[in-house]
């Protein structure tokens, strides 16, 4: 008893050098079971918001108004499905399988992002989600491509070079709407009416209420705060608005200062935290809805992955 | 209208149809590699709609582009066949008209890039490449269905016993169709359809699934008479485009 008690003093202590050390922690390695739940939870969150995330979106897919818009929102919705699939085998290397991380989330165990509990209810959300969600998305996983954990890390590398095109394809829709008829500048206005703060409640809680903040930046999982994060967020996104003339609906934005790029930056008003918490636990706009279709789809397509099954085996045993 | 755009639009729609019915099950697949696939089909069928739209809205010489013509027309002048159209009942449906348009995509499009007509000829050998892709997945879950379990069975042979009606029309040739055989840019359909029954025959005798008795057959698409789900699926993809005529998107 005592030894192992050594080792594993030892254990975390190497753990800990590689750490700070900037080495990255790799499946095999050891590491502290605080640190592989947090990972599992935070991981299988970013897989299901992934997937969650193409129904908002898929709700335009067959009303895309033309047919190069139609391809790229459907090429953005195979994107996302696909960075699901990066992040559930990123997750499965500490030792949980895909059919679990997807129980979890029919039993309400897990948790997806919040934003994708709103409706899409214009063609112009699908703008706004591209460049709003998808710009909260890509600040905090560009900060995620230097997490400790190596499968991670990778996987948010290869998912950030994919990014890149889901925020431009966003504000162009934004733009070309801006720049067309009364309705569409109505629709665009709305758009951003809506998505604002959803987006910048992305980042989560302040530093200050945030439960899991302080353990995943000492294990460098993390690595920027979320006020942070969505501070850099509002900088870069608030001069896009105003470019093509779109109001952010917040009267306490204001300019208070420059950064060292003469850029302005910008102090904002505040987050309704009630509705946040609200959403989370499960009274948003539109939870049940989007577990349902999950749980519906899944329910479908048992006799499917049945049958898959039982064919894969028939054949082995040929 | 022209021949040649009527013979674009004939293949275009039949392109744009299915590739809205797969577009529908985006997210409802049943499970994650699937559901991209499916999209992944319904991508490349866009993508072969959209160069004939392109290249038929210069040809009819009107002004229009090739969105008008995928969004802003009757349904009267939309010629898909009926098959295209039908619903996703369930993912056995899903794979069985597909596996049925896949096996005729395959074949006409080996023939197509022979026409005479150069864009049509591009146009199928690029489609052949992807078609190639597509048979492969869906003759494979048609093995999978048949030989699966009981009920995949069971709904694999449902789904053949409904959509078999809708078949024939692929090899129906319209008036357009016959009149440009002999300047060699349309294809013999005929043909298709021997590789088509071949193939078909081949596939389902290996999944222990039938070809069903009824030999009767509905067509009407390829004359602009479609099935009652075609007002709706136009309803909804048309609804932007009809409601804000002068909007740019
Ligand atoms: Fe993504
Ligand atoms: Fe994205």
């Amino acid at each position: 008893m005592k030894k192992a008690a050594i080792d594993e003093a030892q254990l975390l202590k190497e753990f800990e050098e590689k750490i700070e050390a900037e080495v990255k922690i790799e499946p095999r390695d050891w590491m502290p079971d605080a640190y592989r739940e947090h990972l599992i939870r935070q991981i299988s969150q970013h897989a299901h918001s992934e997937v969650i995330g193409m129904q908002p979106e898929g709700n335009w897919i067959t009303r895309a108004p033309s047919l190069r818009a139609k391809k790229i929102l459907l090429a953005k919705i195979q994107d996302e499905g696909g960075h699901g699939l990066y992040l559930y085998s990123a997750a499965e290397t500490l030792g949980v399988s895909r059919d679990q991380f997807l129980q979890w989330l029919h039993e309400g165990k897990a948790k997806y992002s919040s934003v994708f509990n709103y409706p899409t209810l214009n063609w112009a959300d699908i703008g706004a989600i591209g460049w709003l969600v998808d710009g909260a998305a890509i600040t905090n996983q560009v900060s995620l491509q230097r997490t400790s954990y190596g499968p991670y890390s990778r996987a948010m590398i290869r998912i950030c070079k994919e990014e890149s095109f889901h925020q431009r394809q966003g504000y162009e829709i934004m733009w070309k709407m801006m720049e067309g008829t009364k309705d569409q500048q109505r629709m665009a206005q709305d758009a951003i009416d809506r998505w604002w703060w959803p987006a910048l409640m992305m980042f989560g809680p302040h530093d200050t209420d945030s439960p899991h903040t302080s353990n995943a930046m000492k294990w460098k999982i993390k690595r920027e705060s979320n006020d942070r994060l969505r501070e850099k967020f509002i900088n870069k996104t608030v001069p896009q608005a105003e470019l093509i003339g779109l109001k952010v609906p917040d009267d306490q934005l204001k300019v208070v200062g420059k950064d060292q790029m003469g850029e302005p930056m910008y102090a904002h008003g505040d987050i309704d935290w009630d509705e946040f918490w609200r959403v989370v636990k499960g009274d948003g706009p539109c939870n049940k809805q989007r577990l349902d279709h999950h749980i519906n789809a899944h329910e479908n397509g048992k006799w499917v992955r049945e049958c898959a099954y039982a064919y894969q085996i028939k054949t082995n045993n040929q | 209208m022209d021949d040649k755009v009527k013979y674009y639009l004939e293949i275009a729609d039949n392109a744009l149809i299915l590739s809205y019915r797969l577009s529908e099950n985006s997210s409802k697949g049943p499970f994650l590699e699937e559901d991209l696939a499916c999209t992944n089909i319904a991508l490349d069928l866009i993508g072969q709609a959209e160069s004939l739209y392109n290249e038929a809205a210069k040809l009819n010489g009107k002004g229009q582009s090739g969105d008008d013509l995928a969004y802003r027309r009757s349904e009267r002048d939309y010629f898909n066949t009926i098959l295209v159209e039908q619903p996703n009942k369930d993912f056995a449906y899903i794979m069985v008209r597909q596996f049925f348009v896949d096996v005729f995509n395959y074949y006409f499009h080996t023939e197509l890039s022979k026409s005479r007509d150069k864009y049509l000829a591009a146009v199928a050998t690029k489609a052949l490449k992807e078609a190639t892709y597509h048979i492969r997945r869906s003759a494979e879950w048609m093995l999978r269905f048949g030989n699966g379990t009981e009920e995949s069975n069971r709904r694999a042979q449902d789904a053949i016993d409904e959509l078999w009606k809708y078949t024939g029309e692929l090899f129906n040739a319209s008036e357009a169709d016959l009149n440009l055989r002999e300047s060699g840019v349309s294809i013999d359909l005929k043909e298709v359809q021997s590789h088509w029954n071949l193939k078909v025959n081949e596939v389902l005798y290996l999944a222990h699934l039938k070809k069903p008795n009824n030999e009767f057959q509905l067509p009407g698409g390829k004359n602009g008479i479609h099935s009652e789900y075609m007002g709706l699926i136009l309803t909804e993809m048309q609804y932007l485009p009809s409601k804000y005529p002068d909007a740019i998107w």
